[in-house]
């Protein structure tokens, strides 16, 4: 019975790494990680999508291989042990792509390759795969990825909905369009919407800084070590 | 002509955080304060010019002839990291003025997506070498000239009074697109 128990709560757990990444701890609209990709390919609803799966694949093999590394990495030289694994499993990704999905290998071009620097994958490596158990660190790889798919995905279908007109290609004959949403100014402007619409429905006010605490290097951040001063002063 | 073309081109249409989105977080992250900005783009232009300035040599002489330019991503990103860590020991070594400026800033450049992007942008383009260099100091001046327009603008949108909702990165996310509208302005210049 005990055991029972003890086994539910450890699921219970199990779950919570899976879904913390869709909603609580979003990795684009609440921790604001991966803003380049968020903001470069989303001008349509599959272009979103497809660099949400390509990312997730990547973030979910580089977790497993880190978290089973995690033991034989030295401490000193993680950094490029993570980045090497990271570029290998883009390098697969951008083949596979390349030989199935040529049109979406091409509309996301240098980006794809950027998966690379993405800061969820090295922050999720750094804070979460190289300090758990394998199992917990695909979960929590899973739901960022989705988190992260999904996120990609709105922006997507807004961008694509009021700057073209379409959604998937397919036209929803709207009266009128805005072509600046699929220009840069506008993925900064819907980007910022969303944001500010998570923040007023999750019922607190806006995070005063961009989400640098999960980066790798946030330790010699300047923006980063001073808010952390301000708070130790606050504390004190 | 043409290296004048690109170059422009570079700082001003194609502008690398407005309008290609790359090195986003240190644009949002790194640019409240002037003297931050300046101190961030000055790291993020040296750093591209002397990666473009390694990985142009090894692209070219060791993984064309080989046939290995698919590894390019991974070849590019260890010279990048190698390269960040040899300057941060040099600097703290033998400049110390130089590093006490850009040495806070240098570790966060390895995972700027700007300078893996440059690197790759060059050989997808197919420049040659001193085209690249261009290039690159192009993308890292347009970066710079992006963080201290930017770093003004925010000093006054803090000071401003938005809805609660909007408070902190939405209203500078807004205020991005705004500034990134006025660089729209430049598209086209060269054809």
């Amino acid at each position: 019975m005990a055991e029972k128990t003890v086994q539910k709560q450890e699921n219970k757990g199990m779950l919570k790494e899976l879904t913390k990444g869709i909603i609580k701890e979003n990795p684009t609209l609440v921790t604001l990680l991966g803003m380049c990709p968020t903001l470069a390919v989303t001008v349509m609803a599959s272009n979103g999508i497809g660099m949400g799966l390509a990312t997730t694949f990547v973030l979910i093999c580089s977790n497993l291989v880190i978290s089973l590394l995690k033991n034989v990495i030295p401490k000193a030289v993680r950094l490029p042990c993570f980045i090497v694994i990271i570029a290998s499993f883009v390098t697969l990704i951008e083949f596979l792509m390349k030989g199935y999905l040529p049109e979406l290998y091409d509309s996301l071009g240098l980006y794809l390759s950027l998966i690379t620097v993405n800061c969820i994958i090295l922050g999720r490596a750094e804070a979460f795969a190289s300090k758990n158990s394998v199992l917990a660190s695909v979960l929590d790889a899973v739901g960022m990825g989705i988190g992260f798919t999904l996120a990609l995905f709105a922006m997507g279908s807004i961008r694509e909905i009021i700057g073209t007109g379409k959604w998937f290609g397919i036209d929803l004959h709207l009266p009128v369009t805005m072509t600046l949403f699929i220009m840069s100014a506008g993925g900064f402007f819907t980007l910022g919407v969303i944001i500010a619409l998570v923040n007023k429905i999750a019922g607190k006010s806006a995070p005063a800084e961009v989400g640098c605490a999960a980066c790798p290097h946030a330790e010699n951040c300047p923006s980063y070590n001073k808010t952390e001063d301000k708070k130790e002063a606050a504390a004190e | 002509m043409t290296l004048i073309v690109i170059l422009l081109n570079a700082i001003l249409v194609d502008n690398f955080v407005l309008s290609k989105f790359m090195g986003i977080c240190p644009f949002l992250g790194v640019s409240k304060k002037l003297d931050s900005a300046a101190g961030m783009g000055a790291a993020v232009t040296f750093v591209m010019v002397c990666a473009t300035l390694c990985t142009y040599p090894i692209y070219t002489f060791i993984l064309v002839p080989m046939g290995l330019e698919y590894l390019k991503t991974i070849a590019f990103i260890l010279i990048i990291a190698l390269f960040v860590q040899l300057v941060e020991m040099v600097l703290k070594k033998k400049v110390q003025s130089l590093y006490n400026a850009l040495g806070v800033y240098l570790p966060l450049i390895t995972t700027n997506c700007a300078v893996l992007g440059v690197t790759i942008l060059n050989v997808d383009k197919e420049f040659g070498f001193a085209e690249s260099l261009v290039n690159s100091l192009g993308g890292g001046l347009g970066f710079t000239l992006a963080l201290l327009i930017f770093s003004g603008v925010r000093s006054r949108v803090s000071n401003a009074d938005v809805p609660e909702m909007f408070k902190g990165v939405p209203a500078t996310l807004i205020a991005a697109s705004i500034v990134s509208v006025s660089f729209m302005g430049f598209s086209g210049l060269f054809g």
